[in-house]
């Protein structure tokens, strides 16, 4: 940053005051459901029934921590299916989208143009909108009630932004490589394989990182519409299921909640970097 | 030579295949199904008929010129709401003040965790006896009593609009945020060096250089708002009355709900026009753009 741009930058005492004021706005109602549902989880079941409301938890324990696993039988299944499903998708989308991505960053043929346009079209339906002849399909299929049920319609709609990703940056691999390689005798599929994957490797992790996220998050619909299974339910439709129920635990559904973001909440810990690049990339060009 | 470039076509083709395919069956197949289906009776029955326009002639009624009219106000304030807070928190993260990478890494959890569960907790907070916000409304003497958010039409319409937009900030916020950085700084320091302020600097440089990331911006979230489907569900299932029922909901409830493929489909065809039509304007606005560069 040169000497200039810092002066730019320099804010009197009030700004500063009002730039973190107007943050803590933001972040407040970024974060609230998490405060509250944190407290909510840290009181006990009798109190947070009880008025007038208060923000801080009386008697706060992480009791329900322990008791949800009781409430919630099957709280460590919902897990591992959230999970399982997720990476599923994940593997399945990067076998698609790797060879595909370097068709289109490397190839010229034509129809390139509106082939990519017609993946990228897809973004435009949800699978809400197709949920009935999807449904149709899946019986067919034979498929309703297991886990390909949530696995092929959710990595269907996640193709076609990891192609554009990585697209995007199998293009900036340099075109020499190759030439030098096809001078040596070597085949189209020998240097993609030896060539290209390993220096796609950084793109194709954000891909793999992108992928995995969406289908962690976006894990309700196909869940609820195409499975009935308690042993294949991911975690949100497991604790679904509780939340119309008469008396609901709530305390020990939000302890069941947190648990069960963890994961994510790590992954952002640690990969925050690679999921800002590869979300926002292309935003701007 | 005129071998070698056709086995590349062919290569590319081979590399493309498994992917169009996986598209064309999951995605294209039933879209094509869903057209098919809007002109049938069918159900949960094994055969079905040809029913011509009839299931269209049956949703062209009063009630579902309101769920049109409001799926639209809905998605509007919704995409509005997240444009201004997100670009708003954009501005206030690109801020050169000490502590921003925490307050970025802080905006990304609704984004991240899994939708339904940060909608969970937003059925708490709208909980009229015990959730956060009609208790801090009660305990700042805002309010008299509680209030139910979820339980009455005009409030649940707007409760499922909010919850909608905080899941759509957090994007919004980083993607503007990369369009700010994209702006060249030698422009700031040019402006700067004129003696123009920091309000005429945003005014005459962010702002207009924003403006085609804040279209693009706009388009995926007005696509993503339109097809918004799990917030409604888990937290009023369109709900009381009918006041939350956009047309993603209605035609759910059709044709998962009630088993009436074929009045549901016509619904979601209807849907997939609507969408088409944002995507020929969103062109056209980029076209515009891109020409007017020039």
């Amino acid at each position: 940053m040169s000497k200039q741009t810092a002066m730019i930058n320099r804010y009197k005492w009030y700004e500063v005051i009002s730039i973190y004021a107007a943050i803590a706005v933001f972040l407040f109602f970024v974060l609230a459901p998490f405060v509250e549902g944190f407290l909510v989880s840290l009181k006990p079941l009798s109190r947070l029934f009880s008025s007038p409301y208060r923000f801080w938890p009386e008697h706060g324990s992480f009791d329900a921590y322990f008791t949800m696993w009781d409430s919630v039988p099957n709280f460590g299944l919902y897990v591992f299916n959230s999970i399982f499903i997720s990476t599923v998708v994940t593997v399945v989308v990067l076998i698609l989208v790797v060879p595909a991505a370097y068709a289109f960053a490397r190839f010229e043929f034509s129809g390139r143009g509106p082939l990519l346009a017609a993946f990228l079209a897809v973004n435009m339906f949800s699978g809400a909108v197709l949920l009935i002849p999807l449904f149709r399909l899946m019986r067919s299929l034979g498929i309703l009630n297991t886990y390909a049920a949530m696995i092929v319609p959710g990595a269907a709609f996640l193709i076609p932004t990891a192609i554009w990703l990585l697209r995007t940056y199998m293009m900036r691999i340099p075109k020499e490589l190759e030439e030098a390689a096809y001078v040596d005798g070597a085949t189209r599929l020998y240097t993609l394989r030896r060539i290209i994957l390993p220096l796609a490797m950084p793109g194709i992790t954000v891909v793999a990182i992108t992928t995995f996220i969406g289908a962690y998050a976006q894990q309700f619909i196909y869940a609820l519409t195409f499975n009935s299974k308690t042993e294949f339910m991911p975690l949100p439709i497991g604790l679904f299921a509780y939340f119309g129920r008469q008396e609901v635990i709530w305390n020990e559904l939000m302890a069941a909640s947190f648990v069960g973001i963890a994961p994510a909440l790590i992954v952002i810990f640690f990969l925050q970097r690679y999921l800002v690049s590869g979300l926002t990339a292309g935003a701007v060009k | 030579m005129m071998n070698a470039k056709r086995s590349a076509v062919f290569f590319a083709w081979m590399l493309l295949l498994p992917a169009a395919l996986y598209i064309a069956f999951i995605v294209i197949y039933p879209l094509i199904d869903t057209v098919n289906l809007s002109f049938t009776n069918a159900s949960l029955r094994k055969t079905y008929s040809y029913v011509g326009w009839a299931n269209y002639d049956k949703i062209f009624n009063e009630t579902f010129a309101a769920v049109i009219v409001r799926t639209f106000i809905w998605t509007f304030f919704s995409v509005l709401l997240k444009m201004i807070i997100g670009t708003c928190g954009a501005m206030l993260l690109n801020a050169a003040v000490p502590g921003r990478s925490l307050f970025r890494l802080l905006t990304m959890p609704p984004w991240i965790v899994p939708m339904a569960i940060g909608i969970f907790m937003w059925g708490w907070m709208y909980n009229g006896q015990f959730g956060m916000i009609s208790g801090l409304l009660q305990n700042f003497g805002i309010t008299d009593g509680p209030i139910a958010f979820l339980a009455y039409g005009n409030t649940a319409f707007w409760a499922t609009i909010i919850t909608d937009v905080w899941i759509g900030v957090p994007l919004v916020t980083l993607y503007m945020l990369a369009a700010i950085q994209a702006v060249p700084q030698d422009l700031y320091e040019a402006a700067w060096t004129d003696g123009a302020g920091r309000f005429y600097r945003f005014r005459r440089i962010t702002f207009p250089l924003l403006i085609p990331a804040m279209i693009t911006m706009s388009m995926i979230s007005l696509i993503a708002t339109f097809n918004s489907f799990d917030i409604i569900w888990i937290l009023t299932q369109g709900g009381p009355s009918g006041s939350t029922t956009t047309m993603i909901i209605d035609t759910y409830k059709t044709g998962i709900g009630s088993y009436k493929y074929g009045a549901g489909a016509a619904r979601a065809v209807l849907i997939c026009l609507f969408l088409s039509l944002f995507c020929f304007f969103y062109f056209k606005a980029i076209n515009r753009l891109s020409t007017e560069a020039v």
